[in-house]
C-alpha cells in the first residue's frame, strides 16, 4: 500500500497559492521531496500530518482520509521533524518522552537518542544549551520516541553548518537504510540522492517528475 | 463619614495645571496639545454624565438600575478590550465572559462576607473598579498573547507535530500572558503606600474621613480586585487562545504577510 496519495491538491498559505492542483504518490520507504525554496514542498509536507488542510483534493494516508483520522494519532503515526529545532524547556530526556507521555506511553530515552546519534550523556542536559546540529538530534530522537509509521523531515539540515550537516545526514541515511519510511523535504539534489530511493520535485507548487 | 462640597470654580483652578501639560507639550514638540484637549474635554463630560446617572441610581435606590449600569460598564469594556486586544481573533467572546465572571464573582463574594451592604452607594463605584480593572487586565493579557503566539508559531507547530492537543502547545504562551495580565496590580500593590497613594484612599483622606478607615477601605478594594483581574485574565487567556487554531489543532494562517 502506497504510504501517502494525493490527489489534486491546491493549498495557500498567507493569502498565497502555494500548491497548485498536485496529484503525487509517496510509497513506503524514503522519498525526497526535492525543490528551490518556494516550490512548495514544505506547504506539501505539512499537508501530511495535518499542520494544516488543502483548498482542495485529497491527501490520503495509508488508503485513509487524513481527515477522516484522529488528528492527533496521525501526527504520531507521521511524526514530523521541523526544519529549525524548537526543544521544549527542560532537559533532552524530558524532551524525548514528552510526545509519548501525552498519549500515556513511555519511552527509552536513550535508545531513541542513540538512533538519532546522541550517546546517552546527552540524557539529562539542558536541551536549550546544546548546539543546534545537537538539538536538531534531539528533535530527531523525540519524533523517533512516538515510534512513527513515518518521519516527515522539513529541511533537517538546512540551519546547520557543514559538519554537522554532513553528520545528521549519514544518521538520516542509516535509518532509510534499516527500513524507517520518511519523507524529506529538501532543496540539495545530492542530499536528496544520498537518503531517499524515491524523488518527487517540485516547481512552483506543481509536481515536475 | 462627612463630606465635602466641591465648588465649579475649585475645578476651572486645576485647568491652571492642564496649562502647564500643553506648555511642556508645546515647548518640547510632544504634540499632545489636541490630545490633552480631548482629554479634558472628555473627562469633564463622560464625568458629569455619569456623575447624574449615579446621583439617580442613588436616588432610586434601585438595584436592577444597578445591574443594568454595570451590565452597560462590562459591554463597554468589552469592546474597549477588543479593540485593545487586536491581534487576538474572535476576543470578544472570551472577554465578554471574563469581565462578566471578574464583576458577579467579585461583587458577590464582598456582599457574601458582609464587607459591603447591597445598596447602589457601595455597589456603583466598587462595580466600576473592578470592571475597569478587569478589562484593562484582559487587555493587557490578550495583547501578550498575540504577541507570544505570533513569535512562536514554529515552536507550537513541533508540539503539535508531536501529537500535542492545542490547549497543550499553546500551555507556555497562556501562562506567560496570564502572569503579563495580574503584574501591574501585583506590583502596584506591593508598594501602596510607599510609592504611591492610591485614589480612594486620597479620595476619602481629602474628604474627610479618618485614616484609619481610609486604609481598611483601600486594604478591601485592593485585595478584591487582586482577584478579579486574576479571573479576568484566567479565563480570557484561557478562552483567547482557541481563536489562534483550529478545531483540528491546527494553528490558523497567518494571514497575507
Amino acid at each position: 500500500m502506497n504510504l501517502f496519495d494525493l490527489r489534486n491538491v491546491s493549498a495557500s498559505r498567507g493569502g498565497r497559492r502555494v500548491l497548485d492542483d498536485v496529484s503525487a504518490t509517496i510509497r513506503d520507504g524514503a522519498t525526497a521531496l526535492l525543490g528551490p525554496s518556494g516550490s512548495g514542498k514544505s506547504s506539501l509536507l505539512r499537508l501530511l500530518n495535518r499542520l494544516s488542510d488543502p483548498d482542495s483534493g485529497t491527501v490520503r494516508f495509508e488508503g485513509e482520509d487524513v481527515r477522516a483520522l484522529d488528528v492527533l494519532d496521525l501526527r504520531r503515526r507521521a511524526a514530523l521533524v521541523p526544519q529549525l529545532p524548537a526543544p521544549l524547556p527542560g532537559t533532552v530526556a524530558d524532551n524525548v518522552r514528552y510526545g509519548p507521555s501525552l498519549c500515556g506511553r513511555d519511552a527509552d530515552a536513550d535508545a531513541c537518542l542513540a538512533r538519532a546519534g546522541l550517546d546517552s550523556s546527552y540524557a539529562e542536559r539542558d536541551a536549550a544549551e546544546l548546539s543546534v546540529g545537537e538539538q536538531q538530534r534531539v528533535m530527531l530522537a523525540r519524533a523517533l520516541a512516538l515510534d512513527p509509521e513515518v518521519l516527515l523531515l522539513d529541511e533537517p539540515t538546512s540551519a546547520l553548518d557543514e559538519a554537522a550537516r554532513d553528520g545528521v545526514e549519514r544518521t538520516l541515511a542509516e535509518l532509510a537504510r534499516a527500513g524507517v519510511a520518511m519523507v524529506l523535504v529538501t532543496h540539495d539534489r545530492g542530499q536528496a540522492e544520498r537518503i531517499a530511493s524515491e524523488v518527487v520535485e517540485l516547481h512552483e507548487g506543481r509536481v515536475v517528475a | 463619614m462627612s463630606s465635602i462640597d466641591v465648588t465649579l470654580t475649585e475645578v476651572a483652578a486645576t485647568l491652571v495645571l492642564v496649562a502647564i501639560a500643553v506648555a511642556v507639550s508645546r515647548w518640547r514638540r510632544a504634540e499632545l496639545e489636541a490630545d490633552l484637549g480631548i482629554a479634558v474635554l472628555r473627562s469633564f463630560v463622560q464625568l458629569t454624565a455619569v456623575g447624574y446617572v449615579i446621583q439617580a441610581i442613588f436616588d432610586s435606590d434601585s438595584l436592577l438600575l444597578v445591574v443594568a449600569l454595570l451590565a452597560g460598564m462590562v459591554a463597554f469594556g468589552s469592546f474597549t478590550a477588543r479593540g485593545r486586544a487586536k491581534g487576538v481573533p474572535d476576543a470578544l467572546g472570551p472577554v465578554v465572559l471574563a469581565l462578566t465572571v471578574a464583576a458577579v464573582t467579585t461583587l458577590g463574594l464582598v456582599l457574601a462576607l458582609g464587607v459591603f451592604d447591597a445598596k447602589p452607594r457601595y455597589l456603583v463605584p466598587v462595580g466600576g473598579m473592578v470592571i475597569g480593572n478587569a478589562m484593562t487586565a484582559a487587555a493587557v493579557a490578550l495583547n501578550r498573547l498575540a504577541d507570544e503566539i505570533g513569535g512562536s508559531r514554529a515552536a507550537i507547530e513541533a508540539t503539535l507535530s508531536l501529537g500535542a492537543t492545542s490547549r497543550q502547545a499553546a500551555a507556555g504562551a497562556v501562562t506567560r500572558s496570564l502572569r503579563s495580565g495580574m503584574i501591574a496590580l501585583v506590583d502596584s500593590t506591593k508598594t501602596t503606600g510607599i510609592v504611591f497613594f492610591p485614589g480612594t484612599m486620597v479620595g476619602m483622606l481629602v474628604a474627610g474621613a479618618e485614616p484609619v478607615d481610609a486604609v481598611r477601605l483601600q486594604l478591601i478594594l485592593l485585595w478584591a480586585l487582586l482577584g478579579s483581574v486574576s479571573l479576568s485574565a484566567l479565563i480570557a487567556t484561557g478562552l483567547g487562545y482557541r481563536g489562534f487554531f483550529t478545531p483540528a489543532h491546527q494553528l490558523r494562517d497567518a494571514g497575507p504577510r
